[in-house]
């Protein structure tokens, strides 16, 4: 503990102890009754265009983003930057299919995409698939949020053996299952807007101070080894690097607008129109991300790995701890503070939606569909708020006593899971001919191979896929999408033929104003 | 249904869905030249890209949003 940087350590505190009262205050904010599910949970969906940029802004861009892509550039180069076109294609898919998703939850007081499968399908199997696969790829999701804030505490220097390590982490979690548990997902819109301000400050103090320092973006490339700085362009026979960099960005893409935070942030938008403008504005999030991800390459020009007084960050944190690096290295120690401070409560924010999210989905598809179907909205919500501390908890847990390198490859997994409930959920938003039996079969099929894929590669996001003598090296998740999808369709013929009908509780006029 | 068919879909979201395309042509713009500023092109092309996606999503707002209520 000898070598806390004061500084930094007391900025980080003051803007934590602020977000900490926000957190609790918010409870009182555009007042609603918390004991109803869509109220705690859903924040009334009374978010405007503005509160909805900041929500779903700093719930799809969280703080791993920001330590993992700039870590990704500084130890593998350019194929980080698929981080960019992955942000890129969201927005056409948020601003055509989102809104009629919006529309068709309100219409029927959905809170989660399986309520809204539920409804469409009419088969409460389809619909535990789709939580039990929301949950599931949610758990390590939230975990991974505590790695960035572990990093940035460690960099201000605040170590110690074994479970003292881990006290302030500790301390920082329970501040937000506090507040989450009472104020719901209005606490974190609030928090997001100090958060959001904070990573714009630092990203554009970032890009415009650090290269100067380095003596010009020239200097910065420069110091990228060569064959980092570009993909490697494929041989004969395959699609190589540029099959995976675009399989990444494209399989992504897909997996995060069905994961359970972004369902939860986009529903408690006010209005479809608050959504598509979203889709218009977000970009700017995009635009960040790309900037911060050029921090890897900072990183490397500035040699922060070199520098004896970075040894033990790095030899604990690997490329992890880069980018804190970068910020002591560059700035004075006030504004690491407040660098460490965006990381730290970015952290928070996501996590929160990412917990509030998992409790919804338990609450609404496991409780009351399968324990408790005459629960009252007060039960409900009051459910809901206990589920989102035991998943807290078990983040928590996770993270403290188990491998990061679990977490990574969970959270890795937790994307080719989710986007097998894409059929169910966004083609059906679209649809309803397809069998739920058959959707339900080309889930399992689609979610076992996946893991096998995965785990035969050793979890790397990349599967060598071979098809006559060409290898298609490519993001798994999209591979086993397509199995499902195929599966899906030639099963349901088959199942309406077998008599396995089902019952639309929704109506073609209830997906738009 | 055809109502619905009406809203699910309007041409101008082919403009939108055109975007997929450069975004994930990978071969176009792995290379460092054009670079400007000492920023090579992969990395200032994909930027660029961003905002006028942004742009693009601006113009499709605008145009689809006449005779929607909400």
């Amino acid at each position: 503990m000898e070598h806390i940087n004061w500084t930094a350590l007391i900025v980080f505190i003051v803007l934590f102890g602020f977000i900490t009262w926000l957190g609790f205050a918010a409870a009182h904010w555009r007042r609603g009754d918390l004991d109803q599910l869509h109220e705690w949970g859903l924040g009334g969906r009374r978010f405007g265009t503005l509160i909805t940029w900041f929500l779903v802004g700093g719930d799809l861009y969280t703080a791993y983003t920001f330590i993992a892509v700039p870590a990704l550039a500084f130890g593998a180069g350019a194929i980080a930057f698929f981080a960019v076109p992955y942000t890129i294609i969201i927005y056409p898919i948020l601003f055509i299919v989102f809104p009629r998703l919006w529309f068709v939850c309100r219409k029927h007081g959905y809170v989660t995409a399986a309520d809204f499968v539920r409804g469409r399908f009419g088969n409460r199997w389809l619909a535990l698939a789709v939580t039990i696969t929301g949950i599931v790829a949610t758990m390590p999701y939230i975990a991974l949020q505590l790695v960035g804030l572990q990093v940035v505490i460690g960099a201000m220097g605040v170590t110690g053996e074994g479970l003292a390590g881990d006290i302030p982490l500790i301390i920082a979690f329970l501040i937000l299952a506090a507040f989450t548990y009472s104020s719901g997902l209005r606490a974190p819109a609030a928090i997001a807007v100090v958060k959001d301000t904070l990573i714009y400050i630092t990203a554009f103090a970032a890009v415009i101070i650090i290269p100067i320092q380095l003596g010009g973006w020239g200097k910065v490339f420069a110091a990228v080894p060569k064959e980092k700085l570009l993909l490697v362009p494929p041989g004969a026979n395959t699609t190589g690097a540029y099959g995976v960099y675009a399989t990444l960005a494209l399989g992504s893409a897909l997996a995060l607008l069905l994961y359970p935070h972004s369902m939860t942030g986009i529903l408690s938008a006010s209005s479809g129109r608050a959504v598509r403008r979203n889709a218009a504005l977000l970009p700017a999030y995009s635009f960040v991300l790309g900037l911060l991800a050029l921090l890897g390459f900072f990183a490397l020009a500035a040699g922060v790995d070199k520098l004896p007084e970075f040894a033990d960050g790095f030899k604990q944190f690997k490329a992890n701890f880069a980018v804190p690096a970068l910020m002591l290295h560059s700035f004075p120690a006030w504004f690491a503070g407040v660098t460490f401070a965006a990381i730290g409560i970015g952290a928070l924010v996501p996590a929160a939606i990412m917990s509030i999210a998992a409790a919804n989905l338990f609450t609404r598809n496991i409780y009351r569909e399968f324990l408790h179907a005459n629960a009252t909205d007060k039960q409900e919500a009051q459910m809901a708020k206990w589920v989102s501390l035991i998943v807290k908890l078990g983040a928590l847990i996770f993270i403290v006593f188990v491998p990061l390198q679990y977490a990574i490859q969970l959270q890795l997994l937790g994307g080719i899971w989710i986007i097998q409930t894409l059929p169910s959920v966004l083609i059906g938003l679209y649809t309803r001919w397809f069998n739920p039996w058959a959707l339900l079969i080309g889930w399992a099929v689609g979610t076992a191979t996946g893991t096998y894929m995965a785990a035969s590669v050793n979890f790397a996001a990349a599967y060598p896929l071979a098809i006559g003598g060409w290898t298609f090296p490519g993001y798994t998740a999209l591979y086993t999408l397509i199995l499902n999808l195929v599966i899906a369709i030639v099963l349901t013929p088959v199942m309406n033929a077998l008599g396995a009908t089902h019952h639309d509780k929704t109506a073609a006029a209830d997906y738009y104003a | 249904m055809d109502g619905n068919r009406e809203r699910a879909w309007s041409p101008w979201y082919l403009l939108l869905l055109i975007q997929f395309i450069p975004s994930l042509w990978v071969p176009f713009y792995n290379s460092v030249e054009p670079s400007v500023a000492g920023i090579p092109f992969f990395y200032w092309f994909q930027m660029a890209l961003v905002l006028v996606s942004a742009v693009v999503t601006a113009v499709v707002y605008f145009a689809t949003e006449a005779g929607r209520n909400g």
